[in-house]
């Protein structure tokens, strides 16, 4: 008789996901497949709405990174308000990357903190009333500490520039609604330890400093684990450095070559496909030029670094030199150095920050660009998960009659299908038991893709996930809210 | 008692999951002493610090199963283990508050009976009815600044969770 092993989350709103993992009598896997039924509803929502009140509307999308959302459709806006993409004030495209930033920083931050660390820490089969972000606490206070303040940094950071955590409204259609203060600035730069910008860069470098001991004494578990050739896809600066806010649109294969040569993402819609799968909800989106069969690739931190040619921060160009050097400048396609990625990352956004609070365009000058108005945008943005493209067409009386999204995590709908694919074959399958440590593997793939499975609506008594053991008869073995 | 943190969380533009915050914003444009508020999409790590500054903190929430118009329970620190959800329970952030700062203040959820959850304003209108009672009960109880009070008007922890089995 063979075996179903279901992985499925009871909350819904902007998404959820579900794993599947089919076992014959000899409980070797015959099929695994990540199922996340993705929420595109707020496509006809937009449809009929003034075109300005999008920048706020898209918030409702999504409680986890709604500045990203933010930020892409102000992007988008610009565009059709003529002032964009690259016509928006020194300030209002300087408090904007200001608030991008944050976002990355305390996103990352909370990344590895919270979901990573544990992981880590306490091994991927620990004991999982401590492999948590509460054990990290119980038994690694500082880090938890550094977790809790970088959080709160960023978030501090974004509540500056955005107005306010709930439906910020900082961006809007060609630029910004506000400077920064003085004393935001300096707060922000010379807070009592450990709010400022100096500690956090020194955090950031001993979380990767962490991450490299880690892997230094965990190689072939870092290295192997759901590791698997892939084209790689992010926005680039014109120059080829990496630019999280704007720039053109690369991609590159698993040898490093070009597939996509730095394109205005103004006509991503010649470039990239999605495609409908029966047995998903999720779009598999792919590159036009090489075809659904092998099109697809991976967005995010991993594929930033595989992408750009060098970061223009000084201590983060440091250490991705560092980071090419381990693959010999080829692409890296192992999923775990995500997080190293990550961390990279979560350096550079804290350089960049300290480098806009120095700059005195946040603090005076024009907020607001205009120009001769079109009736089609496209905003893209490299968000903390990966690219993500808001596109919008309005009529003649101002309402968006056309929305189309693609987020982060449908780029990588493939990937993290290869990345569970890759832990069912090669921790569970053929095993006699399946262990909750197995299990955690199928999450600890996922979990490197930072996928947007949470919900915005988180009433009480909605569990995040659900846990499901059946037979080939489809009777229930086991189950378990998670 | 110097000061009770309120901290509503939710999506004002997911229907009725927005009732947390407009406790909040009512409450904000009071300013009420010994009253300071604090409200987002879902609780985080951060909070932990704001809990661990506060004498007293109330979370509010929407909830799914509690009976009507609200319920207003203790709370207890309880760890939990996380999928991908960026998103912490009250219990949680208490815990995470209890293993860096050694201290929990005394907390409250005060839990407002919700129906839908769609993409979409305004709240259901028996949502609506629900807030304007659980507003006047958290105006009058924190308007007591006492601990006691809270305590007496609170349902035992735990009350929340035997309700959803």
């Amino acid at each position: 008789m063979g075996r179903k092993i279901t992985i499925e989350p009871v909350t819904r709103v902007e998404g959820h996901g579900k794993v599947t993992i089919q076992l014959d009598p000899q409980n070797n896997v015959t099929e695994s497949r990540l199922h996340i039924v993705e929420f595109r509803g707020f496509e006809r929502f937009v449809q009929g709405r003034p075109y300005w009140e999008a920048p706020v509307l898209v918030q409702r999308l999504c409680g986890i990174c709604p500045v990203s959302h933010h930020l892409a459709a102000a992007k988008a806006l610009d565009v059709i308000v003529g002032a964009g993409p690259e016509g928006l004030t020194p300030t209002g495209e300087k408090m904007r990357r200001l608030m991008h930033f944050g976002q990355m920083f305390q996103s990352h931050a909370l990344h590895f903190f919270h979901l990573v660390s544990p992981d880590l820490l306490f091994g991927v089969d620990g004991d999982p009333a401590i492999r948590n972000v509460i054990g990290v606490a119980l038994m690694h206070k500082e880090l938890a500490v550094q977790g809790v303040m970088m959080r709160k940094f960023g978030q501090e950071i974004i509540r500056a520039t955005a107005g306010k955590k709930i439906h910020g409204t900082g961006a809007i259609p060609g630029g910004i609604n506000k400077h920064l203060t003085i004393e935001e600035r300096d707060e922000f730069l010379k807070g009592a330890d450990p709010l400022n910008i100096d500690k956090m860069i020194e955090w950031s470098q001993g979380a990767l400093d962490f991450f490299k001991d880690y892997h230094a004494k965990n190689t072939e578990w870092i290295d192997g684990f759901a590791t698997f050739p892939s084209s790689h896809m992010s926005l680039v600066r014109k120059d080829g450095a990496l630019d999280l806010y704007h720039g053109v649109l690369r991609a590159v294969d698993n040898d490093g070559k070009k597939i996509l040569n730095d394109v205005d993402y103004q006509d991503y819609l010649q470039y990239v496909g999605e495609e409908v799968k029966s047995w998903s909800y999720m779009k598999f989106p792919y590159l036009k030029s090489i075809g659904k069969k092998d099109g697809w690739y991976r967005v995010g931190p991993l594929a930033r670094l595989n992408v750009c040619d060098f970061i223009p921060t000084p201590l983060a160009q440091k250490e991705f030199e560092i980071f090419k050097a381990y693959t010999k400048g080829k692409p890296n396609g192992m999923s775990m150095h995500m997080h190293w990625a990550r961390l990279i990352e979560l350096l550079h956004s804290a350089e960049e920050i300290k480098a806009l609070l120095n700059d005195p365009d946040l603090l005076k000058g024009d907020l607001v660009a205009k120009g001769t108005k079109v009736k089609e945008g496209v905003g893209l943005i490299e968000a903390p998960r990966g690219t993500l493209f808001h596109h919008y067409r309005i009529n003649d009386d101002d309402q968006i009659e056309m929305a189309n999204l693609i987020v982060s995590t449908t780029h990588n709908n493939e990937p993290m299908n290869r990345a569970v694919n890759w832990v069912a074959n090669n921790v569970i399958s053929g095993q006699a038991e399946v262990t909750e440590g197995m299990m955690n593997q199928v999450e600890v793939a996922i979990r490197a893709y930072d996928p947007c499975l949470s919900c915005a609506t988180h009433a009480i008594g909605k569990m995040p996930l659900h846990v499901q053991l059946v037979d080939g008869e489809g009777n229930v073995l086991d189950e378990q809210y998670k | 008692m110097n000061q009770v943190l309120i901290y509503g969380f939710g999506n004002p533009g997911r229907q009725d999951d927005g009732l947390g915050p407009e406790v909040v914003r009512r409450l904000e444009s009071e300013h009420l002493p010994g009253v300071i508020t604090d409200s987002n999409y879902q609780l985080n790590i951060e909070d932990a610090v704001a809990v661990a500054e506060s004498d007293a903190v109330i979370f509010v929430d929407a909830a799914l199963h509690v009976d009507e118009p609200f319920a207003f329970c203790r709370l207890t620190p309880a760890s939990e283990i996380t999928f991908t959800t960026h998103a912490m329970s009250p219990e949680s952030v208490l815990a995470l508050c209890e293993d860096i700062y050694g201290k929990i203040p005394p907390a409250y959820i005060l839990a407002i009976k919700g129906y839908e959850w769609e993409m979409a304003t305004p709240m259901t209108e028996q949502a609506k009815g629900n807030l304007e009672q659980a507003y006047s009960f958290i105006r009058e109880l924190v308007l007591k600044q006492s601990l006691q009070a809270f305590d007496e008007n609170a349902v035992p922890s735990g009350c929340l969770n035997a309700t959803v089995q």
